[in-house]
C-alpha cells in the first residue's frame, strides 16, 4: 500500500521560486523564516505527517468516531497522535508570540499544514478550526478572554470549535435563531441547537472553546443582530484551572460520507438551565468577525484541495508504477508490463500531477501576499497584496477543492476495479475529499463572493491587476524557443483574453441583470482557477528553463517544464469554452420553469 | 560529562539508489539526503543522558560537505547543544573520519564517544571501532541499553546467542543498535532554537588529519536481477534443482 512521501522537493520550489520566501523572510516580524530553517521545519513536518499521522488515516476512517452519553471517543490513536502533535509545537506555528506562538508567515504555515491534510485529513480539521478560533479572538476579543484562553488554545491543550450552522441556518445565517441573554455579572446565558459542528467534542484535549453565533434579547432581525460568544466545555477558574461543566453538550454526531474519524456534532447549548457565555467583541457584530477569519478559513480548506490532489496521485502513481497488464501498445507479443506505460494512465497520472502543482502553486503565491498584506510596511502595498488575497481565496478555496474531488476521482479510475475497492485506500481519498467543496461556503457561494463582493463592487479593478501580472509574463515566455515554450504560450495567451472576456462580461453583467451573472459565476470561479494555475506553472517553467540553462542537472526541471506543458494542453485549452460558458450559459440555465424539472 | 557524538549525512532511506552509468559509484545527485538512522539514535541517547542528569554537553561532530550542517542542525534540533564540522569535499574513509574524530576527542575532552553502529551507505561499520583503537580507549559496540555511571559504561550488547552486558571504564566509544532507543520527533520550539546553537567550522588540515583514502573503489554494480520462478514438477525435481541448480543443498 503507498504510504505517504510529502513532497518535500516541490513545496522547497514552489516556496523559493515562485512564492519569494526570501522577500517574505525580509519583512519585519518574518526573519525568523530563513530558507535553512524553512527547509528543517519542512523536514520534520514531514517526518511527523510521514510517520505520524499518515498511518492513522485508514483506521481512522475505518473506526471512526464514535458517540455515546453526551461524549465523544476518537478512534484508536487518535489521542496520541494529537498530544504528540501539540507538544511538538505545531499547533503554534502560525501564532502571535505574545501568546506561546512562534509567528512563523502562512506560506511556510501553508506548506506545513499542506502536509497535515495529505496525511490525515480528519485529523487535520482539529488544529484547523482551532487556529479559526485563535484567529478570531486575536482580532476581537477582549483582554480578557484573550488572557483566560489563548495561552492554552496555542499551545494545544485546548481546542476550539466554530458554531455557526443551525438546522435552518445553513448558508444563510441571517436566520441563526440561537439565543443569549445577559446576565448580572456581564456573562450571558445561551440557548440552542447547532449542527455541523466539527471537533464539536473529543477525547483528545481537557478543554473546548466554542465560539457560538447568537442573538441577545435586544438583537435586530438579519444579518445585522447576531453577536459571536466564548462558550467553553468547562468553565475556567481564576486562577486558569478548569472549573465546572458548562451547560453546552454534544448530543449526537452525524453518520457521513467521509472524514469518518472527524467528529461532526450536534452541540445543545442551554438545555439544562443555560450555558455560560462571554461576549466577543461588540454585539451584533458577530457575523463581521466570522468573516474576519472566514477568509483564513477558506484558504485552509483549500489547501485541503491541494493535499487530495497530491496524496490521490501518490497512491495511483504507484499503483501504476506495480500493476503489470497487457503488453504496450502497439507491441505484439512482447513482455507484460506496469500499467504506467500506457498513455492513457499516463494522461490521467499526468492531469492529477500537474493540477496538484498548480493548485500548490496558487494557494502558496497568495500565502505569501498574505504575509505581505500583514507585514509589509508600505501601506499601498499591504492593500495591493490583501486585495490580491481577497479576489483570490474564493479561487483557492473553490477551485481547488473542486479539482481535488476530480483528481481524486481520477485516482480511482488509475485503480481500475481495485479502485473501487476500499482496501486500495483510493476511494477513501474520493470520500473524504468531497466535503471540502462544501464546508466554509459552498462552491457556489465561493462563486458569488468572487463576483460579487470581489469583482463587481471594485468594478474588477483586482481582477485587471491580476491580468496584467498574467500577461506580463508573455515577454518571458517569447523568449524561449522551444516546442514546450512555444505551446505554453500560446495556450496561455489565449486563456488570459478568455478571463478577461468573461470578467468584463460579468461586472457589467453583474449590473444590470445579477441572475444571468449568478448563472456564470461557478463556470468562471473554474476559469480563473484554471488560468491561474496555468500562470503559476508558466512561471515554474520558465524557471526550470533557467536552471537548466544554468547547467543544473536535476530532472525535476524537466519534469517541471513537461508538466506546464501538459497543464497547457490540457487544461488551459478549456478556458475558451469555460468563458463561453459564463458569457452565453445564462440562457439555457434559466431555460426551464421550476415545474419543468 | 562530555558526549561526543558524531553524525554522518547520508543518502535518505527512502531513496532508492542507482548505481552511475561508469560503475564509479552511487549516483547521488539531487537526491535527498538526512541523517544516518544509527547517529539518529545516537544522538537521542546522549541527550536522554543529558536530560537525566548524566551529561551535562551533548557536542554533535560531522565530517564531509557544507551540506553536513543541515545534518548538525537536526541533531541540536533534537538536543545536542552546539555542533562542529569537519568541512571537506574529499572522499572520506572510515579511518580518515576515525582520525579526524580522534583529533577533535584529544581537544575537546568528551567522556564518552556514542556513535551509530554502522552509516546506511558504505555500511562498514569500522569508525566506531577503529576511534576506540585511535584513542586507546574502551569499546562496546551494538548496543541495546546504556548505563553512565561511576566513571563506567555498562552496556548490554546484541550478540548472535541473545544479550551479552559489558562493563568498560570510562572514557570509552559506545556505537548504537537499532534497538537502544526511538529517536524522538524534534519539535517546533527546538527547531527554531537550534539555528541560534554554536555551529563551529574546521578543516581536516587544521586538526593535522591527512584524508586521503586508503582504499580504492574498483567497481561498483547493481545486485542481479532476480529471474522468472518456475514450476517443479515434484519434490525430487524440486530437490535436484536446489542442490544443482541453486547450489544451495
Amino acid at each position: 500500500m503507498s504510504e505517504y512521501i510529502a513532497p518535500v522537493r516541490d513545496m522547497q520550489f514552489v516556496l523559493k521560486e515562485l512564492a519569494g520566501l526570501d522577500q517574505v523572510a525580509k519583512l519585519p516580524g518574518c526573519e525568523e523564516a530563513t530558507p535553512d530553517l524553512v527547509d528543517a521545519v519542512l523536514e520534520e513536518a514531514a517526518k511527523f505527517a510521514e510517520g505520524v499521522l499518515s498511518p492513522l488515516n485508514v483506521p481512522g476512517d475505518q473506526e471512526g468516531a464514535k458517540w455515546a452519553d453526551k461524549a465523544v471517543t476518537m478512534p484508536k490513536g487518535f489521542k496520541e497522535a494529537y498530544k504528540l502533535f501539540a507538544e511538538s509545537g505545531w499547533t503554534a506555528l502560525q501564532c502571535e508570540p505574545e501568546w506561546g506562538g512562534q509567528g512563523l508567515p502562512k506560506v511556510l504555515g501553508a506548506a506545513v499544514s499542506e502536509m497535515w491534510k495529505s496525511a490525515n485529513h480528519a485529523f487535520s480539521l482539529c488544529p484547523l478550526l482551532t487556529n479559526g478560533a485563535i484567529e478570531a479572538l486575536v482580532l476581537t476579543g477582549s483582554d480578557e478572554l484573550k488572557k483566560t484562553y489563548l495561552e492554552k488554545m496555542v499551545s494545544g491543550e485546548w481546542t476550539g470549535s466554530m458554531n455557526l450552522t443551525e438546522p435552518n441556518a445553513g448558508s444563510d445565517l441571517a436566520a441563526v435563531r440561537t439565543k443569549a441573554e445577559p446576565q448580572a455579572d456581564g456573562s450571558y446565558k445561551v440557548f440552542g441547537q447547532k449542527i455541523f459542528i466539527t471537533y464539536g467534542d473529543h477525547d483528545m484535549a481537557d478543554n473546548i472553546v466554542h465560539l457560538v453565533l447568537a442573538r441577545t434579547p435586544t438583537a435586530p432581525e438579519g444579518v445585522k443582530g447576531i453577536s459571536l460568544f466564548v462558550v467553553p466545555k468547562f468553565l475556567v477558574n481564576a486562577d486558569g484551572s478548569l472549573g465546572a461543566r458548562n451547560d453546552a453538550y454534544c448530543v449526537s454526531i452525524e453518520h457521513k460520507l467521509g472524514i469518518h474519524a472527524s467528529p461532526t456534532a450536534v452541540m445543545a447549548f442551554g438545555d439544562h438551565g443555560g450555558a455560560v457565555g462571554y461576549l466577543v467583541g461588540e454585539e451584533n457584530r458577530g457575523l463581521e468577525y466570522m468573516f474576519i477569519m472566514m477568509n483564513a478559513a477558506r484558504f485552509g480548506v483549500g489547501l485541503e484541495g491541494v493535499a487530495v490532489c497530491e496524496r490521490a496521485y501518490q497512491r495511483a502513481r504507484d499503483y501504476a508504477r506495480d500493476r503489470i497488464q497487457c503488453t504496450d501498445i502497439g507491441v505484439r507479443g512482447g513482455p507484460k508490463v506496469a500499467i504506467i506505460a500506457h498513455p492513457d494512465v499516463r494522461r490521467m497520472l499526468m492531469s492529477m500531477k500537474s493540477q496538484a502543482e498548480a493548485s500548490r502553486a496558487l494557494a502558496y503565491v497568495v500565502a505569501a501576499a498574505h504575509d505581505a498584506a500583514i507585514h509589509h510596511p508600505d501601506p499601498e502595498t499591504r492593500k495591493q497584496n490583501q486585495a490580491f488575497v481577497d479576489l483570490m481565496i474564493p479561487v483557492v478555496k473553490g477551485w481547488s477543492t473542486e479539482i481535488g474531488i476530480e483528481v481524486a476521482s481520477t485516482g480511482v479510475q488509475v485503480h481500475g476495479g481495485m479502485g473501487f475497492i476500499e482496501e486500495t485506500g483510493a476511494a477513501q481519498h474520493l470520500r473524504d475529499a468531497r466535503i471540502s467543496a462544501i464546508y466554509e461556503g459552498t462552491t457556489g457561494i465561493q462563486a458569488n463572493d468572487l463576483i460579487g463582493r470581489k469583482m463587481a463592487r471594485e468594478g474588477g479593478a483586482t481582477l485587471k491587476v491580476v491580468i496584467g501580472m498574467m500577461r506580463a509574463l508573455d515577454a518571458d515566455l517569447a523568449k524561449q524557443d522551444g516546442e514546450h515554450f512555444v505551446a505554453i504560450r500560446a495556450r496561455f495567451t489565449a486563456a488570459v483574453n478568455a478571463v478577461e472576456k468573461a470578467g468584463d462580461w460579468l461586472v457589467k453583467t453583474y449590473a444590470s441583470d445579477v441572475r444571468s451573472a449568478a448563472a456564470g459565476a461557478v463556470p468562471f470561479l473554474r476559469l480563473l482557477g484554471v488560468v491561474a494555475g496555468g500562470w503559476q506553472m508558466a512561471r515554474a517553467a520558465l524557471v526550470a528553463q533557467a536552471k537548466i540553462a544554468g547547467g543544473d542537472a536535476d530532472p525535476f526541471y524537466v519534469a517541471k517544464i513537461g508538466t506546464a506543458r501538459f497543464y497547457a494542453d490540457h487544461l488551459l485549452s478549456q478556458a475558451e469554452g469555460l468563458a463561453s460558458s459564463v458569457t452565453d450559459g445564462a440562457a439555457g440555465v434559466m431555460a426551464l420553469a421550476d415545474e419543468m424539472f | 560529562m562530555k558526549i561526543l557524538v558524531p553524525v554522518k549525512r547520508v543518502v535518505d532511506y527512502n531513496v532508492k539508489v542507482r548505481v552511475k552509468a561508469d560503475g564509479t559509484g552511487v549516483d547521488i545527485a539531487n537526491v535527498k539526503m538526512s541523517m544516518n538512522p544509527f547517529d539518529e539514535i545516537a544522538i537521542e541517547e546522549a541527550v536522554r543522558l543529558k536530560e537525566a542528569g548524566v551529561a551535562t554537553e551533548v557536542l554533535a561532530v560531522s565530517a564531509g560537505v557544507a551540506g553536513c550542517q543541515e545534518t548538525l542542525r537536526t541533531a541540536m534540533a533534537i538536543g545536542a547543544d552546539r555542533g562542529i564540522l569537519i568541512e571537506t569535499d574529499a572522499e572520506l574513509q572510515p579511518l580518515a573520519v576515525a582520525k579526524l574524530l580522534k583529533a577533535l576527542c584529544d581537544k575537546e575532552q568528551p567522556q564518552a564517544v556514542i556513535c551509530g553502529k554502522q552509516a546506511i551507505d558504505d555500511d562498514a561499520n569500522q569508525t566506531g571501532q577503529m576511534l576506540a583503537a585511535l584513542l586507546g580507549w574502551p569499546q562496546a559496540t551494538f548496543a541495546s541499553k546504556v548505563v553512565l555511571a561511576d566513571g563506567k559504561a555498562t552496556v548490554t550488547r546484541e550478540v548472535d546467542g541473545g544479550l551479552e552486558t559489558l562493563e568498560i571504564a570510562l572514557p570509552a566509544v559506545i556505537t548504537t543498535d537499532l534497538r537502544l532507543n526511538e529517536p524522538r520527533y524534534a519539535t517546533l520550539p527546538n527547531i527554531m532554537k537550534a539555528k541560534k546553537k554554536p555551529l563551529d567550522t574546521v578543516t581536516p588540515d587544521a586538526l593535522g588529519v591527512d584524508v586521503a583514502p586508503r582504499l580504492k573503489t574498483l567497481k561498483v554494480a547493481e545486485p542481479a536481477k532476480r529471474s522468472a520462478g518456475v514450476k517443479v514438477a515434484d519434490v525430487a525435481d524440486l530437490v535436484a534443482k536446489l542442490k544443482n541448480e541453486a547450489k544451495v543443498i
